[in-house]
């Protein structure tokens, strides 16, 4: 089973790091990170495995959002499900 | 393997774009609650509710956080309760309505549609005190959503029924109108009901139903403007612009699959159909009379309109079957007036008026819905006004609905705002002309023809 996160705004020193902390916290596997900036603008898209996840996904999504707060940044954790569903026949 | 594109287009549309599942409603079959006893009948009915629907909002509590994605409304729909007061010998039918509201407020849902009475070729046991029961039962409850149907296809119209609605309509919002007349706007007057509609004010349990079942309404304005609104899209010819239209409805409803199969799985619910719908919402962005100003309308209400809503509608419903499994409830796009931004914008500037709403209810999924009206407005102009609407989907073989709020004390101009979802709007102006003699005849409009289409 895996999860998206997202994690948009400003950019700032370590936020990938921050986010990757949180998730191995977790024991969510990172499998893959796509990042780009545009002009100051952060916006990461990471996908990590959430079998071995060590909570329900629900309070893993609440403490991602908790995160974002405290660095200033939007992130968001959807499961990969919606994504398939919406753009693959 | 997922792509960046996809992913930042789905994030887009629920972040900026007001895409959401407007509701999840439980059907439930309270056939089995019937008793003679009215207390008893009660106690089964809450007994049944709080025991199906337990776990109903948490589920999909789970689910939003799971997905991403909000689920506006949890909603439960109930069998017409006229059919379960029938046996009883009490006609203290507000007992029931009494105990839908608890049994709401226990369950934690936003509404419970069912309240209601089946009538459209006459009426039976129950029917008659129910409905005379209605203003009274939307004026001490918050919950509860109550809706009659007045006529079909099949069977023509029950124009007794539909002038008897006419003072219920007027007295639901008399007894409310401390409080904005909310009990009008709780109360909605069908022709051909679904039996299987998510949506309220009219959902209700129809009889066919099995005993539980999970309907999905999705929505989703927002992105199909959002979608008309990007320059690859500005010059689309209408074939293209209904291409678009589809492609979109496609996402909004896999989504919409996707929750409601989840959402039965984890409760242990039959799968019942996703309701192919956009409902607009008052907040900016998320109206479908922006949708059809993207098209290419000046203003809603602008010749023009009935012809962009029909291929709006049409569009939505060929893109959403193919992406949901079971398709069902009213299904199409809404027009809400006090619901929608734009509309409401339309009805201020005088650019949109019920007779321009009437013609758009014979192409779009439902009817007049949430239109205020002059306080003033006698019970037998409402007679009509629904008369009219009903003639429409009895000859269209489609549901058509009024949902028109009588406007106590106010007068054409003045607004009503119900807050939250119900929004807000300006009283419109009705014909002034009496129709009161052909309503008074009473008696049954007779089932149409259904060969010699013209």
């Amino acid at each position: 089973m895996k999860a998206v996160l997202t994690v948009v705004g400003k950019d700032a020193v370590g936020i990938l790091a921050k986010v990757s902390t949180e998730c191995a916290k977790y024991n969510v596997n990172i499998l893959d990170v796509s990042q780009s900036i545009l002009q100051d603008m952060f916006c990461m898209i990471m996908i990590g495995d959430v079998d071995k996840l060590n909570i329900p996904f629900g309070d893993f999504s609440d403490a991602m959002a908790k995160l974002g707060k405290e660095i200033g940044m939007d992130v968001h954790v959807m499961h990969e499900d919606l994504f398939n569903s919406m753009h693959r026949i | 393997m997922l792509e960046t594109r996809d992913i930042l287009e789905t994030i887009s549309m629920i972040q900026d774009e007001n895409l959401d599942i407007r509701t999840v409603t439980m059907g439930i079959s309270l056939l089995d609650c019937i008793d003679s006893d009215i207390d008893k009948a009660c106690a089964r009915v809450y007994e049944k509710i709080t025991t199906k629907a337990k776990n109903l909002v948490p589920v999909c509590e789970e689910i939003e956080k799971e997905l991403g994605i909000p689920i506006i409304n949890k909603r439960i729909s109930v069998t017409p309760i006229a059919m379960i007061a029938a046996a009883c010998r009490s006609k203290e039918v507000v007992k029931f309505a009494i105990t839908l509201e608890k049994a709401a407020r226990e369950v934690g849902v936003n509404f419970i549609g069912g309240y209601s009475a089946l009538v459209q070729k006459g009426f039976a046991a129950g029917d008659k005190e129910l409905i005379e029961s209605i203003p009274e039962a939307l004026s001490v409850t918050d919950h509860i959503c109550s809706s009659v149907n007045i006529g079909s296809t099949k069977t023509g119209l029950n124009m007794d029924a539909i002038a008897m609605m006419g003072n219920v309509v007027r007295k639901a919002s008399e007894l409310t109108a401390d409080r904005q007349c909310i009990g009008a706007a709780k109360l909605v007057v069908f022709c051909n009901a679904p039996e299987d509609n998510p949506f309220m004010a009219g959902a209700f349990h129809g009889p066919g139903e099995p005993d539980c079942v999970i309907n999905v309404g999705v929505s989703g304005p927002g992105v199909v403007r959002a979608a008309l609104a990007r320059p690859e899209a500005q010059g689309l010819d209408l074939s293209g612009v209904a291409d678009l239209i589809k492609r979109t409805a496609f996402k909004i409803t896999r989504m919409g699959q996707l929750v409601a199969q989840r959402a039965s799985q984890r409760l242990g619910v039959q799968f019942g159909i996703i309701d192919l719908s956009l409902a607009p919402t008052p907040a900016v962005g998320d109206s479908v009379a922006h949708i059809l100003e993207e098209i290419g309308l000046e203003s809603v209400g602008a010749c023009g309109t009935t012809a962009c809503l029909a291929m709006l509608n049409d569009a939505v419903k060929k893109g959403g079957v193919m992406a949901s499994s079971h398709v069902g409830g009213l299904s199409g796009a809404f027009i809400p007036v006090t619901e929608d931004a734009g509309m409401i914008d339309a009805a201020r500037s005088g650019a949109l008026t019920i007779e321009k709403l009437e013609a758009m209810t014979a192409v779009c999924s439902v009817g007049l819905d949430m239109i205020n009206i002059p306080g003033d407005t006698p019970a037998e102009v409402i007679s009509a006004i629904i008369a009219d609407e009903a003639a429409i989907g009895m000859v269209n073989s489609k549901t058509t609905a009024v949902r028109v709020i009588p406007a106590i004390g106010l007068k054409v101009g003045e607004e009503l705002n119900f807050g939250g979802l119900l929004g807000s709007g300006p009283v419109m102006p009705v014909s002034k002309y009496s129709p009161l003699k052909f309503i008074s005849r009473g008696g049954r409009i007779p089932a149409p023809l259904q060969s010699l289409k013209n």
